[in-house]
């Protein structure tokens, strides 16, 4: 099931529509600490409502980006607009901006309600009108019966909701999330995944979500930014980026693929031909690529994309012979790992639709491995 | 126990058993020795100076009637001599009273003003980068390498009539007659904050140190200035290392004896002054140990309030 967010977002695409104005607009910010660049000429547009998730490893860059929009850190070089805003030299303390930090950073001494007060209590509204607001917020939250507990009384899951509650209270235009889910357990993760979402929904604020799990992007955002070394790598929605990873690291970084290293043979406006050396036939594409033909190319098939058969398939092309090396059951589906005539391993997933369909498949036999023209992704690298 | 004997195994074993039923265990005896200690150069000398502050004055060696006196033959035939007049005589004479008072006075804002001083200089070292940090440290650290009355003595020369203060103004052509520091309320004071700033700075330093940062960050995140932050956050997390500085401040302050005696006026009454006399100059055993003991009560307030608020914390921090 995916969250409505996607689905309703998927609709509105302000990304493809050239007189909407961006909301958060990143123009070729860098980010230097002594030698070392955390932020390498990133330009991004963010727009309202999205839920825009920064992806990458540690050490990306993705946090220090985030940083620089709640304005801890200031931009070695580019400019960064909220609503229009430059906001250069503007402290954090200013900004139209609220995160929710890693660490949750909540304040120890003070309790849910002061937590959550805490950011009215600075621009000075009055009592009934805090404690009102607070109420409500921390019933968003589903908080609303430990008001009067400190942190440390609260288990992990609650914390993180008294950190939400406590960054929306202002009603920030923005929102910013570093990990938010990356201390939860899988089970409390999952669940809190949909809820963040429709809190998102209800409220209409913008967020935007730092992560490293990619299952995490998927499920929460709009759009996915990848990034690497300090520069964005790719922005699409999740079905583009996993469909169509432009870049031989994204697609090795969001779910699994099997890359294969092959010549141009055959490029025309409406397919290509790769002949690749670990296959026993060439790849066709079902649609052109724009590359120089005999280059070196690298070519992406999904695992959950490959069929598998006992029979040697019909045609000359998409398919290969391998020998199952290894079979992990995962409950849901299962993985083969098949070992080619050229050593190279390949990874196949299979749903597990019948309960004892495996037993057809085994280790030492030998398979076809085909797939859909439609399925490889022509990557540069 | 691989190599011995099954007969010394056994033994071993029996003796362990015998142990664990009188309620010794290894654990038991880590804990005693630290409750050994304490009896032994704590408690023992407690009750001796309780002792002697229930006896009479009389001049002997040692200068005080014992409590217990075998008058008889037989073991029931004592005599007890238990004499709480000291006790009332502290009360009935109001130097005492005034001395307490005005060393609960001089130590408090001693106390106070360390406070002001220390906390700025430990945030600034915690906040310093963790290679500066060090040699911050050892620099509040290194005072203690001299003596105390060394330091003390330093003072002087410093705050006389014609010490280094008053003769740089001089020459300076600022004033023109010394100003008189040496022998004032002041000197005490400033002897106080000078020589017990360091046991203020390091429990703060502590503190402050592991304060987590990001909480700063979401204040200011929350839009709260940097001040206000400083006060909403920073300093309510600093409590348990403000109250630790200060417990180390003023109970020793309160008691402080060196200082007042050599920067102070020769008038100053301080209750470690009076104790002084009373013991060396008067040679009144029992009326000092009860001003000592007094002392002690009237310090077991703070302490055990502290140790509350400790308790307190410890469980309020994770």
């Amino acid at each position: 099931m995916a969250p409505s967010a996607t689905e309703s977002a998927g609709k509105r695409e302000p990304w493809n529509t050239p007189q909407e104005q961006p909301y958060v607009r990143i123009e070729g910010v860098t980010k230097r600490f002594n030698d070392f660049v955390a932020v390498n000429d990133v330009s991004l547009d963010i727009y309202r409502g999205e839920l825009f998730c920064l992806l990458g490893g540690s050490g990306c860059g993705k946090t220090t980006l985030l940083r620089m929009l709640a304005g801890f850190e200031e931009p070695s070089a580019g400019k960064i607009y909220i609503d229009g805003l430059d906001m250069n030299g503007i402290p954090p303390y200013e900004r139209p901006v609220n995160m929710m930090f890693q660490s949750y950073a909540l304040f120890p001494h003070m309790t849910v309600e002061q937590n959550v007060a805490f950011g009215l209590k600075m621009e000075h509204r009055s009592a009934s009108e805090i404690s009102d607001r607070v109420a409500a917020m921390l019933k968003l939250v589903k908080l609303g019966e430990f008001i009067k507990r400190k942190p440390h009384q609260l288990s992990g899951g609650q914390r993180q909701r008294v950190a939400l509650a406590r960054a929306l209270i202002k009603q920030p235009k923005l929102l910013l999330l570093d990990e938010p889910l990356g201390a939860l357990d899988k089970k409390l993760r999952e669940h809190t995944q949909f809820e963040l979402v429709n809190i998102q929904e209800q409220l209409g604020v913008t967020f935007v979500v730092v992560t490293h799990d990619q299952e995490e992007a998927m499920t929460l955002s709009t759009r996915i930014g990848v990034m690497d070394h300090g520069r964005i790598v790719q922005v699409g929605t999740p079905k583009d980026i996993y469909e169509f990873p432009n870049n031989k690291l994204v697609a090795e970084f969001i779910g699994s693929v099997n890359l294969f290293s092959g010549r141009l043979i055959e490029d025309e406006p409406d397919h290509v031909r790769i002949s690749c050396d670990e296959l026993d036939t060439p790849i066709f594409v079902d649609h052109g690529i724009s590359s120089a033909p005999q280059a070196q190319l690298w070519v992406a098939v999904r695992p959950e994309k490959i069929q598998l058969s006992v029979d040697a398939p019909q045609g000359t092309q998409n398919w290969t012979r391998g020998v199952v090396q290894d079979v992990a059951y995962m409950g849901d589906t299962s993985v083969f790992l098949i070992r080619l005539a050229s050593g190279r391993i390949v990874r196949v997933t299979r749903p597990n639709t019948l309960r004892h369909d495996d037993a057809q498949l085994t280790w030492d036999q030998t398979v076809y491995l085909q797939w859909h023209a439609s399925s490889p992704v022509v990557v540069g690298s | 126990m691989s190599g011995a004997s099954p007969t010394l195994t056994a033994l071993s074993r029996w003796i362990h058993a015998l142990l664990l039923r009188c309620g010794l265990r290894g654990r038991t005896a880590v804990i005693g020795v630290p409750y050994l200690w304490l009896v032994l150069f704590f408690l023992a000398p407690f009750v001796i100076v309780l002792k002697i502050s229930f006896s009479e004055t009389q001049i002997a060696m040692p200068p005080y009637q014992p409590l217990v006196q075998w008058v008889g033959e037989r073991l029931a035939d004592i005599r007890l001599h238990i004499n709480p007049g000291n006790y009332f005589y502290l009360w009935e004479d109001s130097l005492y009273l005034r001395a307490f008072l005005n060393s609960l006075k001089v130590a408090t804002i001693s106390t106070f003003f360390a406070l002001l001083i220390a906390y700025p200089l430990a945030y600034a070292i915690a906040r310093a980068k963790p290679a500066a940090r060090t040699i911050l440290l050892m620099m509040v650290v290194l005072p203690f390498w001299t003596s105390l009355l060394l330091r003390v003595y330093a003072w002087i020369g410093i705050l006389k009539n014609n010490g280094l203060i008053n003769n740089l103004l001089i020459w300076l052509g600022v004033i023109d007659q010394p100003i008189v520091m040496l022998q004032t309320n002041f000197a005490v004071y400033l002897g106080i904050v000078y020589s017990y700033l360091p046991f203020m700075i390091m429990p703060l330093y502590a503190n402050l140190e592991k304060m987590d940062l990001t909480l700063l960050e979401a204040a200011a995140d929350l839009g709260c200035r940097p001040f206000r932050a400083f006060v909403h956050i920073t300093v309510p997390l600093s409590r348990p290392g403000i109250r630790a500085g200060c417990m180390l401040v003023f109970i020793p302050a309160v008691g402080e004896y060196v200082i007042p005696a050599l920067l102070g006026p020769p008038d100053s009454l301080m209750i470690g002054k009076v104790l002084w006399t009373e013991f060396f100059n008067n040679r009144d055993w029992p009326v000092a140990s009860a001003v000592a003991i007094a002392l002690l009560l009237i310090l077991v307030a703070p302490i055990v309030y502290l140790q509350r608020a400790q308790a307190r914390d410890a469980t309020g921090a994770s």
